[in-house]
């Protein structure tokens, strides 16, 4: 079973009222790398539809091609979106979608402030803006470095704005447990380990499932489990006697 | 009772209150998503800030390597930003900033708007100068289509709107303009010494050109042209340069703040008035397509407009024009 991940190798520590700080972990090149790809991809498959089909409407046959002299209706309706889709992407979306975008939330990082809250306009603005410096002189050089050599992998448009890019915590849904009412030697993390299997219990070969439940019971308190191997539907209901939880599925 | 157990019951009332944290946590997910305006449940989130800051201590001594500890750790700073986020309202965020924020920007950035307007100044000047004494060495500022037009007796923008639409010659030149005013801000990122390089070199391009223009007799017609856009054209890209010698004063002498932040306040404070240069280049850019190279408009058409949207720029910069009137 999966354990729990190791503390970051970088984290951002916020002060907070309460006096318990929040610890955030900060995304490095890696995810950014990650999140921008597949942002890049999105805004560059949305600017080409407005292109071919505007330009498609517009020439009223199978043509793209851009009429031979400038012309208003061709710049206003066919060019100027597409060219607004794949340049103001990054901003319209991190400004509706709170610091966040397709790419990012694929990745599973977001934009913050240096006090863990959600960036706002202006430095949303600032963010973006500084991408003509991070940006040079070609595939981001600039922005890529920066984010390898500082210590939170921020870019210049981050150092600009006062942002930060951490990983989303994405909370698994915890199984309700009574630990209180669990018997022997089980603690919160075997505990843990028991209401995983339970979660799993049905994606899991039967064989591997029994020989599972078979070793929870031994190391947690149960010396000489009452089920045979061969009785599942037994060894389900005493791992869910050992750990307290009802019948429930996990909230 | 051992530490053992007495850590155990510990862990046991921890975790007897997995059903509240979740329950918190998709409170501060409708809330930070904006589903949900709920009175009582927006009460709820401070109270669930509390909670999860008290159990997320304890369960960092009791629980370290366990998933219910990341469970709290992510929960709680999700409430976290859902209650340090700022509501938001266009457009009094844009009144502030035009009423209270530019003027303040303004003041704060007076030396270095002296300090742009000087280096421009200077620079134009030494682009005069240069093309007057060398005039050969305008091909290093300009076009060979630009020099072989004013040396043919006209200059390049004549019938500019036979060949290119007005609205699409003004998009490309507003494109343009923004561009260059975001890299002098941006470019202040170099110390400062970006930014002073773009200032200088289109102050000498400008300087070239005029004195290129001036040797042809062609001055006066080149001063037609710009008279409409010109001043609001060529001030933003000295404020422009300001915003960026600003972030780059920040970097050469961050005080006590440090350096990085320092550069932040910087960037971000003077990033409204470039913001604002953006929206008056805008402007700018209309008048440079439509009005501009359309010969039905005579010299004191285009300096009435030229001053004219030059005072609504300073009257926007200052707070004036937007000011709220005193009861």
């Amino acid at each position: 079973m999966k354990e729990p991940s190791p503390e970051p190798s970088s984290a951002l520590s916020v002060d907070s009222v309460t006096g318990i700080d929040v610890s955030l972990a900060v995304a490095g090149p890696g995810a950014r790398s990650f999140a921008f790809i597949i942002d890049w991809h999105i805004r560059l498959i949305l600017a080409l539809a407005w292109y071919s089909v505007s330009a498609l409407i517009y020439n009223g046959r199978l043509s793209l091609a851009p009429p031979p002299a400038a012309d208003s209706y061709w710049f206003g309706a066919v060019y100027v979106p597409a060219l607004a889709l794949y340049f103001l992407y990054h901003y319209v979306v991190e400004l509706a979608m709170h610091g966040s975008t397709p790419g990012k939330r694929s990745a599973g990082v977001r934009i913050v402030t240096r006090d863990g809250g959600v960036p706002g306009p202006g430095a949303l603005l600032v963010r973006n803006v500084f991408r003509l410096i991070d940006c040079l002189p070609t595939f981001y050089a600039v922005g890529l470095l920066a984010t390898m050599v500082t210590r939170e992998h921020v870019r210049i448009g981050d150092m600009a704005a006062g942002t930060v890019l951490v990983y989303q915590g994405v909370p698994r849904p915890l199984a309700v447990m009574n630990l209180a009412d669990a018997g022997g030697a089980l603690d919160a993390r075997g505990a843990e380990l028991i209401a995983e299997l339970l979660e799993r219990w049905s994606t899991l070969a039967p064989a591997a499932r029994t020989r599972l439940a078979h070793q929870m019971l031994m190391r947690y308190g149960v010396d000489q489990p009452a089920a045979q191997a061969s009785d599942e539907a037994a060894l389900h209901e005493q791992l869910l006697r050992l750990v307290g939880a009802s019948r429930k599925a996990p909230l | 009772m051992s530490a053992r157990e007495r850590e155990r019951a510990f862990s046991a009332d921890l975790l007897s209150r997995a059903g509240q944290w979740q329950d918190a946590e998709a409170r501060a997910r409708r809330f930070s998503h904006g589903h949900t305006d709920d009175a009582v449940d927006a009460l709820r989130v401070a109270d669930d800030y509390r909670l999860l800051a008290h159990d997320l201590a304890r369960a960092r001594a009791l629980l370290p390597d366990t998933h219910a500890r990341q469970f709290l750790e992510s929960a709680y700073a999700r409430a976290h930003a859902t209650l340090h986020q700022r509501a938001w309202k266009p457009g009094n965020a844009i009144l502030t900033l035009l009423r209270e924020e530019l003027p303040e920007v303004m003041q704060w950035l007076r030396p270095y708007i002296v300090f742009s307007t000087l280096t421009f100044a200077l620079a134009v000047t030494a682009g005069y100068a240069l093309v007057k004494q060398y005039p050969e060495l305008i091909a290093l500022f300009a076009s060979p289509d630009l020099i072989s037009s004013v040396e043919s007796g006209r200059l390049w923008t004549q019938g500019l709107l036979n060949i290119v639409p007005s609205s699409v010659l003004s998009a490309q030149i507003l494109t343009n303009n923004i561009l260059v005013s975001l890299f002098a801000y941006c470019a202040g990122f170099l110390f400062g010494l970006g930014t002073i390089y773009i200032l200088g070199l289109n102050g000498l391009m400008l300087g070239a050109v005029f004195a290129f223009v001036g040797m042809h007799g062609l001055s006066g017609q080149l001063f037609n042209f710009i008279a409409a856009h010109g001043f609001v054209e060529l001030s933003v890209m000295c404020l422009s340069g300001a915003a960026g010698a600003a972030v780059g004063e920040a970097l050469v002498r961050p005080g006590e703040a440090g350096r990085m932040e320092s550069f932040r306040i910087a960037a971000l404070r003077s990033g409204k008035l470039v913001f604002a240069c953006a929206l008056l280049l805008i402007g700018a850019g209309l008048i440079e397509g439509f009005i501009s190279p359309d010969p039905r408009f005579g010299l004191t058409t285009r300096l009435t407009i030229g001053i004219c949207y030059w005072c609504l720029m300073c009257a926007l910069l200052s707070g004036r024009l937007l000011r709220r009137r005193r009861s």
